[in-house]
């Protein structure tokens, strides 16, 4: 007879997931993929492969792209994490990363984009002015199976004006 | 004044939700039902001797284990068939030998990933841990792996098929063998392309819920058609239709793969559900989908073909094998879309195509994105290229030769195309669309510039690829179209939307036929609850199929409201019109008499109850009606809805051509594509913002197969790259920008005048790769994808065979 497999014991961790606060009791093998997807029910970042090659879940971790699908979640207790939910703008709408999807025709299916967003979001507060080549660099992380990537190129160069647009 | 939405390139409706993280996808749906995880095979081939499921007995979260004599068991107390093999979807005649898997293995695994045992538990953590412990007892039997393997046949993959062949097919016009061996010029070819699949960046996933109650079953599930999984699931549960509905959520992607139907899951997880009583989800992991879903494109072929001193083809006969894996439920499909669309834009003299599709150990072949055609094109492109050189010929003149031209058409090529109807090509511009093309890439000025980069050093090359696809394959789809009282239009069709914008394109249609706003529409697609009778999201036949359908609704719509609004405007029919949902006296502009649909809709359905404001106004003692009639005139039914079909007597034919440029480089022999330049002919655009981001996604999967995609088989029958980290799909790095001309023949066959383009990007790829490979470096090039690796290669054996 085996010993019970038990996956009972778990780890406070606490997240601060689009500026909220969420205290979470967690296995410790628990991905911050599912964390996200299935115990805060953001389920805007995807998964597309599991294994960090396809980018769908990359989220913002203290402001730098990671993949979530590679992390665990109890390795992260303090952390501020920034999903592509928390890309809209202020009055819930499309902030201008999204914008710039919706504008280019940058997305068909949409279940890469929410990684691309958050991809994107990084890229243009580092560089907030790119030129083509750059923005096809940026993106060169990620995989859409869709589009072929034109437009997505285009839409980072879109986002990038969007974002120097006052605010009206 | 409205301006028409059909061939604007109108923002889609679906992004807001979609860019925000508000999609639900299928793994969205369900956090709380049982999760599925399967035991899949390790091996290839071999005999299930023993399953031994104690270890996994003590996981926390254990719901049950299910092997085949469950299924078995099941069937016998309560009549389900899950038991039983899975269908062939699409039978033939000379398919004599099909066979197809069951939905858990009934005692032989016949590929890597075939699923033996299946584990629910409260989630997918704990179904893996107990995956992990279940032993499986396996008595090894060969693998068959590849096609020459299958055709040596020294060993078989299914006991009762001989030599390994499921089919075998031949179609002919004239008699080709004399005409070639007649011709002046004679040719021979061997050509190959791999395995590549589909691959969506969502993988597939299924969600039932049984409601005990309602003695009902929802099933959402990640398909490209809703319809049939809902006949199939209720066959195999032995469950009335009428208890189940199927939904297709949002989808992340399909381009065939999930046009195979039911996939054991399908099955499996409502059955799961029926018996637990509770919500049960699997969402397939990106290694199950390499090995346990489906792939395609691997063929070899032999090419005969005789010409006469201009180039033109007297005759062509095509011999091949396809290797369709492990069974073959979507039946012969590809191949026999590959030995008819070959062709392309030519007349090839006498044909004859021979095929045999043959079983291997490996994943099972359905339609990918193009569907048998980018082999097809590869063959006959490869083959002009081949006479052009044969006879120190422009390749673009050479084909230009063989075009059929326009007063040719409807042309009718002799053939038997993969709907059983004529291979009949409805419309195009063959010579139109290649003098865009050569202007589009500067054909002719290429040499000069080829000659320019020698001098520098760099080696390019131009490659130019045709195609004709035959799209929008009945047999029919519908739509239901209503007008609710307060004017919003409520449209559903039955197939199903993988991210093409069927939501956006079908609303600009219905916005011009009913002569409403397009904001006020809403589509709903792939939900059996909203409409039961489709056929499916695949052959590039949406726009075709569903776009008439809801065309030929709206107008029913529209003189529906016309005939009611009439009596209240007191107007002659023909005298109305609607214009920004509004009917009106025509000619009276907008401060004549007019009624607004929302009003229409409320007239349509006279009430006895107020329940709100505008059922008010349609209450019986509300409104002056003349007594002697009845509240709802003869003929007429109650609201301003109408459901309509349309169906087709065949396909129809888009057309398009693609030059590519390349620059290899001498030393490392990496290939880079410069330019990609597409002309591109679906008949009218209705949304070319669509389109043409159609035609880019399937150009990067044109050029990840020409280049980096292949699936990397062991003799032993192990999927050797079944990961994204081995299996190079293209990044935005690898994909080239993309120069795209349309030329627009409009179909005669259907009311809107449209092809299909949801395939046409990624059907000459490797075709126009590899020619450009072959024109930078002077190497003949018969086997895509070619990797720099493969490059080296042919440039040392040239060498040596030229040393
Ligand atoms: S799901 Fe994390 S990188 Fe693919
Ligand atoms: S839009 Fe479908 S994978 Fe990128």
């Amino acid at each position: 007879m085996s010993d019970v497999v038990s996956t009972g014991s778990t780890t406070r961790v606490s997240l601060t997931v689009n500026g909220v606060r969420h205290d979470l009791d967690l296995p410790a093998r628990r991905l911050l993929s599912d964390a996200l997807r299935h115990d805060l029910r953001l389920t805007g970042t995807h998964v597309g492969c599991e294994h960090g090659v396809c980018g769908a879940c990359t989220v913002l971790v203290d402001g730098a792209p990671m993949r979530s699908c590679l992390l665990f979640a109890v390795s992260l207790d303090g952390a501020e994490i920034t999903t592509v939910e928390g890309c809209r703008s202020a009055d819930g709408g499309m902030g201008p990363v999204q914008q710039a999807f919706h504008e280019c025709h940058a997305l068909q299916c949409g279940f890469c984009t929410p990684g691309f967003i958050t991809t994107i979001t990084a890229f243009l507060d580092d560089n907030p002015a790119p030129t083509r080549d750059e923005a096809r660099e940026a993106v060169s992380g990620n995989l859409c199976r869709c589009t072929g990537y034109v437009n997505i190129v285009s839409a980072v160069e879109r986002a990038a004006e969007l974002r120097r647009e006052p605010t009206p | 004044m409205t301006t028409r939405m059909v061939g604007e390139p109108v923002k889609r409706v679906e992004d807001p939700r979609l860019v925000t993280g508000n999609g639900r996808y299928l793994d969205d749906l369900g956090h709380d039902a049982f999760e599925v995880a399967f035991v899949r095979s390790p091996h290839a081939h071999a005999r299930v001797v023993d399953v031994d499921v104690t270890d996994a007995l003590d996981v926390e979260g254990l719901v049950a284990i299910y092997t085949y004599e469950d299924l078995v068991a099941d069937e016998e107390e309560h009549g389900t068939r899950v038991a039983q093999a899975l269908p062939l979807l699409i039978p033939h005649p000379t398919l004599t030998h099909g066979r197809t898997q069951h939905a858990l293995a009934n005692g032989e695994v016949n590929h890597v990933g075939e699923a033996i045992v299946m584990v629910v538990a409260s989630d997918r953590y704990a179904a893996e841990d107990a995956v992990e412990r279940i032993r499986v007892d396996y008595e090894f039997l060969t693998p068959i792996v590849g096609v020459e393997a299958a055709r040596a046949a020294e060993h078989l993959v299914h006991d009762d098929v001989p030599g390994n062949v499921a089919a075998r097919m031949v179609q002919e016009t004239g008699d080709a063998d004399a005409a070639i061996d007649a011709a002046p010029h004679r040719l021979e070819l061997d050509l190959a392309i791999e395995r590549s699949a589909s691959m969506p960046m969502e993988g597939k996933g299924v969600h039932a819920r049984w409601d005990a109650d309602d003695e009902s079953l929802t099933v959402h599930t990640s398909t490209q058609t809703s319809t049939s999984v809902r006949q199939a699931v209720a066959a195999k549960l032995n469950l009335p239709v009428d208890r189940v509905e199927v939904v297709t959520p949002d989808v992340g992607g399909g381009f065939g793969v999930k046009i195979v139907h039911p996939w054991p899951e399908e099955v499996l997880v409502p059955w799961a559900a029926l018996r637990l009583g509770r919500p049960v989800k699997w969402t397939e992991d990106r290694r199950e989908h390499f090995v346990s879903s489906a792939h395609e494109r691997g063929q070899l072929h032999h090419v005969r073909v005789g010409y006469d001193d201009e180039g033109r083809l007297l005759g062509l006969s095509v011999k091949f094998w396809h290797d369709h894996g492990a069974y073959i439920p979507y039946g012969l499909i590809v191949p026999i879309i590959t030995s008819t669309q070959l062709l392309g834009p030519y007349k090839p003299g006498a044909y004859r195509v021979e095929f045999e599709s043959l079983y291997t150990n490996t994943v099972i072949v359905t339609p990918y994105r193009g569907a048998g055609r980018p082999q097809g094109c590869f063959v006959m492109e490869r083959t002009m290229d081949a006479i052009a050189a044969d006879l120190g010929l422009d390749r673009a003149l050479v084909r230009e030769r063989n075009f059929i031209q326009p007063d040719e058409m409807p042309y009718d090529q002799g053939l038997i195309f993969q709907d059983g109807r004529q291979l009949l090509y409805d419309s195009g511009d063959f010579p139109g669309s290649l003098a865009k093309l050569k202007e589009l890439v500067g054909w002719d000025d290429f040499a000069a510039y080829r000659e320019q980069a020698r001098a520098e050093g760099r080696r390019v090359g131009i490659g130019m690829a045709c195609y004709v696809e035959g799209t929008g394959v009945g047999p029919y789809e519908g739509g239901h179209i209503r007008v609710e009282t307060d004017g919003t239009v409520v449209v559903s069709t039955g197939l199903t939307t993988q991210g093409q914008g069927h939501q956006t394109m079908l609303a600009q249609i219905v916005a011009d036929e009913l002569g409403v706003p397009f904001e006020r529409i809403r589509v709903t697609t792939g939900d059996t609850r909203r409409f039961k009778y489709a056929v499916g999201t695949f052959a590039s036949r949406t726009a075709v199929m569903s776009g008439s359908a809801v065309a030929v609704t709206a107008r029913a719509v529209r003189e529906k409201a016309l005939r009611i609004a009439s009596d209240a405007l007191e107007a002659a029919v023909e005298d109305l019109e609607i214009v920004d949902g509004n009917v009106r006296v025509k000619g009276t502009g907008e401060n004549g008499a007019s009624v607004d649909l929302g009003a229409v809709a409320v007239l349509s359905n006279p009430l006895r109850y107020a329940f709100d404001e505008a059922a008010k106004r349609a209450t019986q003692f509300a409104a002056p009606a003349d007594p002697d009639k009845p509240p709802v005139a003869e003929g007429e039914s109650p609201g301003l809805e109408a459901s309509q079909f349309y169906s087709p007597p065949r396909s129809t034919f888009a057309n398009g051509m693609h030059a590519v440029v390349v620059e290899t480089d001498p030393d490392t022999a990496d290939i880079k594509v410069l330019r990609y330049c597409v002309v591109h002919d679906c008949g009218t655009l209705i949304n070319p913002m669509i389109v043409e981001g159609q035609i880019h996604g399937g150009v990067a999967q044109g050029v990840g197969g020409a280049l980096y995609e292949r699936m990397e088989y062991a003799p032993d029958g192990q999927l050797l790259n079944a990961s994204f980290m081995d299996f190079l799909m293209p990044y935005a790095s690898e994909v080239p920008e993309v120069e795209i001309d349309h030329l627009v023949t409009p179909s005669p066959l259907n009311p809107l005048g449209v092809k299909g383009a949801g395939e046409a990007g990624v059907i000459p790829g490797a075709a126009a790769i590899a020619a450009a490979i072959e024109d930078a470096e002077g190497i003949t090039i018969r086997r895509m994808p070619i990797s720099p690796s493969e490059l080296f290669h042919l440039r040392l054996e040239n060498q040596e065979a030229g040393s």
